[in-house]
């Protein structure tokens, strides 16, 4: 009985510790965070070192165009690889290897990612910029999408399906039409994790997007990007810097949550409620 | 009353057999060229449906070419440092001639060797294991085993939330809340009860470091070993559970007995998979870690990790033989962290049978 008590106690202990330091966190970017954030973050530029004031516009803008980029590069071969796996390829050997590759790759440090477009786009072109940043966030959504589009369309009962076929609907309209509509709300979901996910990256984007200080919308020129800059204040001496670095973290923070907790309510309502 | 004679002997005639015609044309027109015929065969679909099957293979195919296109850009790009100092990259280091200790990193004299940042990313990584485990697998316990049905839902989110905040956060975090705890309470505190080790040796501690690195990386990868242990965990059937209870079990009996030990292959995957995570890790790690070339036994002395490296030196290396030493250590940490994956991800199907995930 002491050691069942024991191990109750060191259980909660463990939970405790464990939510300790994300408290902590939240709390520390909210407190630091909430102090620094006004409408000048949003819409200035940042300012000469050593001059207070200034905002991250171009940060927040850049991650915009980055992330563009990235969705439309990652979504549509992430859900197309998805629909494979779960329609075509179902319990194939072609598919299960995909699918452990897919699990694989989910692993691999971003930062090799990065190093990895840096010599297939930069080089070639010869300067840093935007595009290469987006390729680098867009090809590390591919696997994420793929395998969430696979469970949710997995999802779908078979019978739908058949009843599609069974009307005289070609193959691909009925994969479109009822699968993928079907299963729609939780692959749109699986899309924003992935998005979340993509949003807060920083190792990618430094050799490929490698930041900027001004403002700059071009695909072809170094871009900003919220994370980057954060990296870049929060290791300068300027405590204005570190204010707004905190600031810029809540934001990144903010729509991170908001993301997870979206993903959360749509999948626990019931994601077919529509189709049974 | 004609009209419907006339109908009714029309509806009662019956119908003469009918007599052979001269052979006609058959029904299908004029010869039809091969498209149609095909068409005419599967259904007009057909042709739509190949290119939309193609476009899916291809696009999942993709994948595969991520790999490749990774793999091959690295090993093309550190063809350059691998020519010059082979596989003693990673071994071994050029002694300096006149002080006769080892000079790990030089740029300037073109002497490179990833033992410091090895051994950086080996002892941060090894020490969150250390920290993350424990708490990890207590958590997972308490979730599946202990846990009030009513705090299981917030519980959950909390865990993923931790999973979800990016990295860079942390590193903020790190930099500006953990490390002035550290230089002022913790090191001094493990300095005077622990330096007799020779683990915790600094005249001045600065608070950044390996345990510093360590620290950070425990706390990300927490979620990830956390989360695919309660997967694992909920994976072993409900009759085990119950058959240790009708044994009289005790409940940490039963877990240990019913739980635990089913699912051990499948929580070693899990610790794989954190590990694996925790060598990759860069941004947070880079931010505390001191970033200087050496090896040193002390905890917290100032150290550097094969991805700090690249992140710190990388838009800033003099010369192609210094970019080509700094790809050929992302090499290295591709291929190590491939092959941890696999394994892990072995394990972990090993034990949910590959059946796709719910609970990451």
């Amino acid at each position: 009985m002491l050691t069942d008590h024991a191990v109750t106690a060191l259980a909660i202990l463990a939970t405790l510790l464990v939510v300790a330091p994300l408290v902590a966190i939240f709390a520390q970017v909210l407190i630091r965070g909430a102090s620094s954030l006004n409408l000048d973050f949003f819409i200035r530029t940042p300012k000469p070192v050593g001059e207070a004031g200034g905002g991250m516009a171009n940060a927040i803008a850049g991650s915009a165009i980055l992330l563009g980029l990235a969705s439309l590069i990652g979504i549509p071969v992430g859900i197309a690889g998805g629909i494979y796996l779960a329609e075509y390829g179902r319990g194939g050997k072609l598919a299960t290897a995909i699918r452990f590759t897919a699990d694989v790759l989910n692993g691999v440090p971003s930062i090799v990612m990065g190093l990895a477009i840096y010599s297939l786009v930069v080089v070639p072109m010869g300067h840093f910029s935007a595009f290469a940043g987006g390729v680098a966030l867009g090809i590390m959504m591919i696997p994420t999408v793929c395998r969430t589009t696979e469970e949710m369309l997995l999802m779908v009962p078979q019978a739908i399906r058949e009843a599609a076929l069974a009307l005289g609907v070609a193959n691909w309209r009925s994969v479109l039409s009822v699968s993928v509509r079907t299963a729609s709300p939780g692959i749109i979901t699986g899309c924003m994790l992935a998005f979340a996910r993509v949003a807060g990256e920083t190792a990618p984007l430094i050799f490929t997007a490698l930041g900027n200080t001004f403002w700059s919308a071009s695909l072809n020129q170094p871009i900003a990007a919220l994370p980057l800059q954060i990296y870049v204040y929060a290791l300068s001496p300027y405590d204005d810097w570190h204010r707004l670095a905190w600031a810029g973290a809540l934001v990144l923070i903010l729509l991170i949550v908001i993301a997870v907790a979206l993903v959360r309510y749509v999948t626990s309502r019931g994601v077919l409620k529509g189709a049974s | 009353m004609n009209g419907t004679q006339q109908e009714i002997r029309v509806q009662t005639r019956i119908d003469p057999t009918p007599v052979p015609d001269q052979p006609q044309a058959p029904a299908v027109p004029a010869p039809a060229s091969a498209i149609r015929t095909y068409l005419m065969a599967r259904g007009n679909s057909a042709l739509t449906d190949r290119a939309f099957h193609g476009l899916m293979v291809l696009c999942a195919l993709s994948i595969f070419g991520i790999v490749v296109l990774i793999a091959g850009e690295l090993v093309i790009r550190s063809q350059l440092a691998w020519n010059k100092f082979g596989l003693s990259f990673f071994f071994s280091a050029f002694i300096d001639p006149d002080t006769h200790r080892p000079t790990y990193w030089d740029p300037v004299n073109g002497h490179f060797s990833a033992l410091p940042f090895v051994y950086g990313t080996l002892v941060t990584s090894f020490l969150a294991l250390l920290m993350a485990v424990p708490l990890a697998i207590g958590l997972a316990i308490f979730l599946t085993e202990m846990c009030p049905r009513f705090l299981r839902g917030p519980l959950s989110f909390v865990t993923e939330l931790l999973a979800a905040i990016p990295s860079i956060i942390y590193g903020l975090w790190a930099v500006f809340v953990l490390v002035p705890i550290l230089r002022s309470t913790v090191d001094p505190a493990l300095i005077r009860l622990f330096g007799w080790t020779g683990l915790f040796v600094n005249d001045y501690p600065t608070g950044l470091g390996f345990l510093a690195g360590g620290i950070i990386l425990a706390v990300m990868i927490l979620p990830i070993i956390s989360s695919l242990t309660r997967e694992v965990m909920t994976a072993v059937p409900n009759s085990q559970r119950e058959a240790a209870l009708a044994l009289g079990a005790t409940r940490w009996e039963m877990i240990r007995i019913g739980v635990l030990r089913n699912a051990r292959i499948g929580i070693v995957g899990a610790i794989i998979l954190g590990l694996g995570r925790a060598l990759g890790e860069t941004m947070a790690v880079t931010m505390v870690i001191g970033n200087s070339p050496e090896i040193q036994r002390s905890l917290l002395s100032n150290g550097s990790s094969m991805s700090s490296v690249i992140a710190n030196e990388f838009t800033e290396a003099v010369g192609d033989l210094h970019l080509s030493a700094l790809i050929e250590i992302g090499l290295a940490l591709f291929v190590v962290t491939i092959i941890i994956n696999i394994l892990a991800q072995l394990l972990i199907w090993a034990v949910t049978r590959g059946t796709p995930s719910q609970a990451h």
